[in-house]
């Protein structure tokens, strides 16, 4: 049976989504999302120009890729839920990532202006996805109040710096009945490798792809390190133990005897 | 507490002593080593970490916006400003009907970003003025800051309630004495005003505060010293506030003035790149008043934002070149319009984004 992940009725076989911010120009944008099969994409709507001819960031978004705009710039629930009203007015449909964010230095969430907008948004019909710092009784409420997954980040956006809340993240996805999706600090694709393995649905990649040299090939090892991840997490990847296992058992000649 | 108590804590440093430290490696977090003279010998290193920071916090884009002058009455006698009441140049004020049509043809270029400016008169260019001219150009723009005179914290207040959402004031010059003798005249005299006027359109909820030092007023390493402690004070005061920087040179203009201090290409390197490692996720603006050949330069070392088809004339936009030359604040350096900027950065593998906001 084929690995779909399902959200808000959507079905995704690639489990790497892709943040848009960052890139060089457009054009590279659309062909690392097109290379790599990407199927869902974030795009901040402060950067949307619809009415632009050749800088509307949407014209580059493959028909294929499933658009969730964010609410980036937001400091507030009523102003996150603004923009995501705006989003879907603007034609930009009823998927919106979450973000409200009042610290500018770490840019960490503030959860409970999340969970407000999550409660407005989800009973106005959007597919929410908040973006969060991993808590377990707030990602409990996120659920409750209508989101169709959580999206807590590894580490501080742009920091590369891998899965930091992995212990967290790891009690998350044990816990929580919906998709858990890590979002921000994924700097390479051995972090977002991780992030499967443990269990996750699906990793939110960004800075990694976009500032690489060439963010084409870039895509395509996250989208495989993802693939890698998700493939042992459904093997079963064994729990680690203190001391060696050899593979070819000391006492194995004892056997003879019997 | 304001500013001005850090400001007195560090006031009497003596530039050529205190600049001094013998660390090899780059110490991210001590602005005195990043302006330090030894660490003007390590360029290079600290180069490669201000571009590896640029990228990771604002990736390979930059901001594009243009400055729009709306007046340029002024009551103060600055020195060093083409503004300056003193100065015989022609003084203009746009009607909103030209308001509206600067607005039509910067709209048409693709800018969403505009940054409109007044010289200090609150006699013809008052708040009133100010919020008629937000009307009309919340129509044609998503992110509208402006440059004018200090405010209270009321009128900031208001022109966020009319549009506004950035602020850009510059100290000029932060060493208190300098300054006095620079601004003989005029409401300008008002050090703490003006030094507190980020802090109050912080306060009054401003999106973004960018605050900068008129480089050649003094020396160059005191001045950033306390520019960047005020960038910073400000950050961790209004975590929620996007705080910028800019560094202007001073450029020629109408009055004349000779820069008191050498700024040259190597020390303004100097100071944008210890800028960048001291506060990661400023904004950092290079404006038009440094040439082409500079500012490409410039691009991958930690700015984030630059003006493109500048003028600095009231009506800049509209009027023939000969006109500007008798009204402009001072004479800018790189000419290129929008459309060549975003192609100068796109030949080095940048972005030139034209909106990142939007009105909500």
């Amino acid at each position: 049976m084929e690995d779909l992940l399902v959200i808000g009725g959507k079905e995704f076989k690639n489990r790497l989504f892709v943040g848009t911010g960052k890139f060089a120009n457009y054009p590279l944008m659309k062909e690392a999302l097109l290379s790599s099969q990407i199927e869902l994409v974030t795009v901040a709507l402060r950067r949307v120009d619809a009415g632009s001819k050749s800088d509307n960031i949407l014209d580059y978004v493959p028909e294929s890729c499933t658009l969730m705009p964010n609410t980036s710039g937001a400091r507030s629930a009523e102003e996150a839920v603004r923009i995501a009203r705006i989003a879907k007015a603007a034609g930009a449909g009823n998927w919106v990532k979450i973000e409200v964010i009042r610290d500018n230095k770490y840019l960490l969430p503030d959860n409970l202006e999340t969970l407000k907008a999550t409660e407005i948004l989800a009973k106005e019909g959007f597919i929410v996805l908040p973006y969060m710092s991993p808590d377990l009784s707030i990602a409990r409420r996120l659920i409750e109040a209508g989101a169709a997954a959580v999206m807590p980040l590894g580490s501080p956006i742009g920091s590369n710096r891998g899965v930091k809340t992995k212990e967290l993240i790891e009690i998350m996805v044990q816990e929580i009945n919906a998709p858990v999706i890590v979002d921000a600090g994924i700097g390479r694709p051995s972090h977002a490798c991780e992030c499967m393995e443990i269990g996750c649905a699906a990793v939110l990649v960004n800075t990694a792809i976009a500032i690489a040299d060439n963010p084409i090939d870039m895509a395509k090892a996250f989208s495989s390190a993802v693939y890698a991840g998700r493939t042992a997490y459904l093997t079963g990847v064994h729990a680690p133990l203190d001391d060696a296992q050899a593979s070819s058992p000391l006492t194995g000649f004892l056997r003879i005897d019997k | 507490m304001s500013y001005y108590d850090f400001y007195t804590q560090h006031k009497d440093l003596d530039p050529d002593k205190f600049f001094h430290h013998n660390s090899r490696i780059i110490i991210p977090d001590s602005l005195q080593y990043l302006l330090s003279y030894e660490a003007g010998d390590n360029l290079e290193e600290m180069a490669k970490m201000a571009r590896q920071i640029t990228l990771r916090y604002f990736g390979k884009s930059i901001q594009l916006y243009t400055p729009m002058y709306l007046s340029n009455y002024c009551e103060n006698h600055c020195l060093y400003c083409g503004f300056s009441a003193k100065n015989n140049i022609k003084r203009e004020k746009l009607s909103l009907e030209e308001v509206k049509r600067e607005a039509e043809l910067i709209s048409s270029t693709g800018l969403r970003h505009i940054l409109i400016l007044t010289g200090e008169s609150r006699k013809e260019s008052p708040v009133e003025f100010i919020k008629d001219c937000l009307k009309i150009l919340k129509k044609y723009f998503d992110s509208i800051s402006i440059e004018v005179y200090p405010l209270e914290n009321t009128e900031y207040a208001q022109l966020i309630q009319e549009g506004v959402d950035g602020l850009t004031i510059y100290q000029e010059v932060y060493n208190e004495f300098t300054y006095s003798q620079l601004h003989p005249y005029g409401p300008k005299r008002n050090y703490r005003f003006r030094l507190d006027a980020p802090e109050r359109g912080a306060a009054s909820r401003m999106r973004s505060v960018n605050i900068g030092a008129l480089l050649g007023l003094y020396d160059w390493r005191y001045e950033v010293y306390l520019l960047g402690l005020h960038a910073k004070y400000l950050q961790d005061k209004f975590p929620d506030v996007e705080i910028g920087i800019s560094v202007p040179r001073i450029r020629p203009q109408v009055a004349n003035f000779k820069p008191f201090c050498e700024v040259s290409d190597r020390n303004l390197v100097q100071i944008i790149l210890a800028l960048r490692i001291f506060l990661p996720r400023a904004q950092i603006t290079l404006s038009t008043r440094e040439n082409s050949e500079l500012r490409d330069n410039l691009i991958p070392l930690g700015v984030t934002r630059m003006s493109a088809g500048s003028s600095t004339a009231v009506g800049g936009h509209i009027i023939n070149t000969d006109n500007q030359a008798k009204t402009c604040q001072f004479e800018i350096s790189d000419k290129r319009n929008v459309e060549e900027m975003k192609a100068v950065l796109m030949n080095k593998g940048y972005q030139g984004v034209l909106k990142d906001w939007l009105k909500i």
